[in-house]
């Protein structure tokens, strides 16, 4: 299973805790994983990535492994850490805060 | 026993207050959406325990949620709103051509017949239309393809459709209002539209009688009078007997020609509520004073209600969709305010209470009267 860890308001929205976790088939990418996530939880789609777009929302980041995935290819392999669930997939949102 | 119930947007969350129809005692239930912008909740007539709202965010994007009980539960539905078709453009701050994108949703208008079907009101300005209860959304394009649609400029707070009016005796027609595009109609269940500005007059577009670019803030009706239309425009108060073909002014003895609300009286058509705002520069009440102004005459002679409402050091906003009435025999009259307070009247605007005085920033408020 891959960890996810999630914003709060998209925890609150999906009724889970800090952090899920999902089963992805075959390769273990983003997109593999961002669908498998919203197949779990019909409730985030929309919320990570624009439901018409698919684009990454532009206040999200995806962090992993300590680097940065946001803007990394969709369709590239995750870090082998994440695939084998040591270390979560981060969905974080931009801070907002003075 | 509850019976009315006021559905309170705010810039956090969600509230539903209840009260029974003496309205002094009231029970406050939230936040829900706890963190989110509510934009605009609102009960089904056909059935009243059928709530749909509009929850968003910067970060998130949108989100539809439903209740089926009465706003106790809530269920997330369908979030996906696509333009239909190839997108066209609308005018940007610049003059530039830009792209219709989704943002969110404003308002949300259930039908007056279906639960299930609800007409949603967006930004950047387009009509969308559930049948299944949420599960999905269809755009009724015609009003965004509309020949002047490329002309369509934003106000300060987006190209927003925010002002959604269904017709009891007429199902095909429809009033709607964007900013700052103007007024339009349907009077084909939303398949064709017709601008509804003959008569506006804004100071300051370049063109003050254009046919398009008027900053309407808020349409009300009666549904007993559906040919009487009454506006809260950018400047002005404004009245149609026609359906919108034509607009007078009727701000009369108003101390200030801007304002957000504007609603009319559950029994008396030509009894109307504003509240003033300073200006478009000060959003705010003038001098301190939260004052509403009730005009007994469909307009033109206006007088302040201030029984119970700060009247010193109140410097507070009231945005277009946070004014409502029930539809007792003695009509309540409800607005939320800018500093979180939530104000009711339950002998139609002559005293007022607050129901709540902390609430975040109030978005909107709708009422539904429950027996």
């Amino acid at each position: 299973m891959i960890r996810v860890e999630l914003p709060a308001n998209l925890r609150t929205l999906a009724n889970v805790g800090r952090e899920v976790a999902v089963s992805v088939d075959g390769p273990v990418t983003q997109r593999a994983l961002l669908d498998a996530l919203e197949a779990a939880y019909p409730m985030l789609r929309g919320t990570i990535r624009d439901a018409v777009t698919q684009k990454r929302r532009p206040m999200l980041r995806f962090f992993a492994c300590e680097e940065d995935l946001s803007d990394q290819p969709l369709d590239a392999p995750l870090p082998e850490e994440v695939a084998a669930g040591r270390e979560p997939y981060l969905v974080v949102g931009a801070i907002a805060g003075g | 026993m509850t019976t009315v119930r006021l559905l309170v947007g705010t810039h956090k969350g969600a509230f539903v207050l209840t009260s029974d129809e003496r309205r002094q005692q009231w029970k406050v239930d939230g936040p829900h959406f706890a963190g989110w912008d509510v934009y605009h909740v609102k009960g089904s007539p056909a059935d009243p325990d059928r709530l749909y709202a509009a929850q968003s965010r910067g970060w998130f994007g949108q989100v539809v949620q439903r209740s089926d009980d009465g706003g106790s539960t809530w269920e997330p539905i369908g979030n996906q709103f696509q333009y239909e078709g190839a997108t066209n453009t609308h005018k940007w701050y610049d003059n530039t051509d830009h792209p219709y994108e989704f943002l969110r949703v404003w308002h949300l208008e259930p039908s007056l017949t279906d639960p299930d079907t609800v007409y949603a009101g967006v930004e950047d300005a387009a009509l969308f239309r559930t049948t299944d209860a949420g599960k999905s959304w269809e755009e009724l394009s015609g009003l965004r393809t509309h020949p002047s649609a490329s002309t369509w400029a934003p106000g300060a707070g987006g190209l927003c459709l925010h002002t959604i009016i269904l017709d009891k005796d007429n199902p095909n027609r429809i009033v709607t209002a964007i900013s700052s595009a103007g007024a339009f109609r349907s009077d084909d269940a939303g398949k064709t539209w017709r601008t509804i500005t003959k008569g506006l007059r804004s100071q300051y577009i370049p063109d003050p009688d254009a046919e398009v670019g008027h900053c309407v803030h808020h349409i009300a009706m009666h549904p007993s009078r559906p040919n009487v239309l009454y506006m809260q425009k950018h400047w002005d108060v404004m009245r149609s007997d026609n359906s919108g073909d034509n607009w007078h002014e009727v701000s009369g003895n108003l101390p200030t020609d801007f304002g957000f609300v504007i609603d009319v009286h559950a029994h008396e058509p030509e009894t109307i509520y504003v509240v003033p705002i300073t200006s478009d520069s000060d959003h705010f009440v003038m001098d301190g004073k939260l004052r509403v102004y009730r005009s007994r005459t469909g307009g033109n002679q206006w007088e302040a209600l201030t029984k119970g409402l700060p009247q010193k050091d109140c410097y507070v906003n009231v945005l277009r969709d946070a004014m409502t009435v029930d539809s007792f025999d003695s009509c309540g009259v409800y607005f939320g305010t800018t500093g979180g307070q939530v104000y009711a009247s339950a002998d139609a605007g002559d005293s007022w209470k607050a129901i709540v005085q902390d609430l975040p920033a109030v978005l909107s408020v709708e009422v539904q009267t429950l027996s």
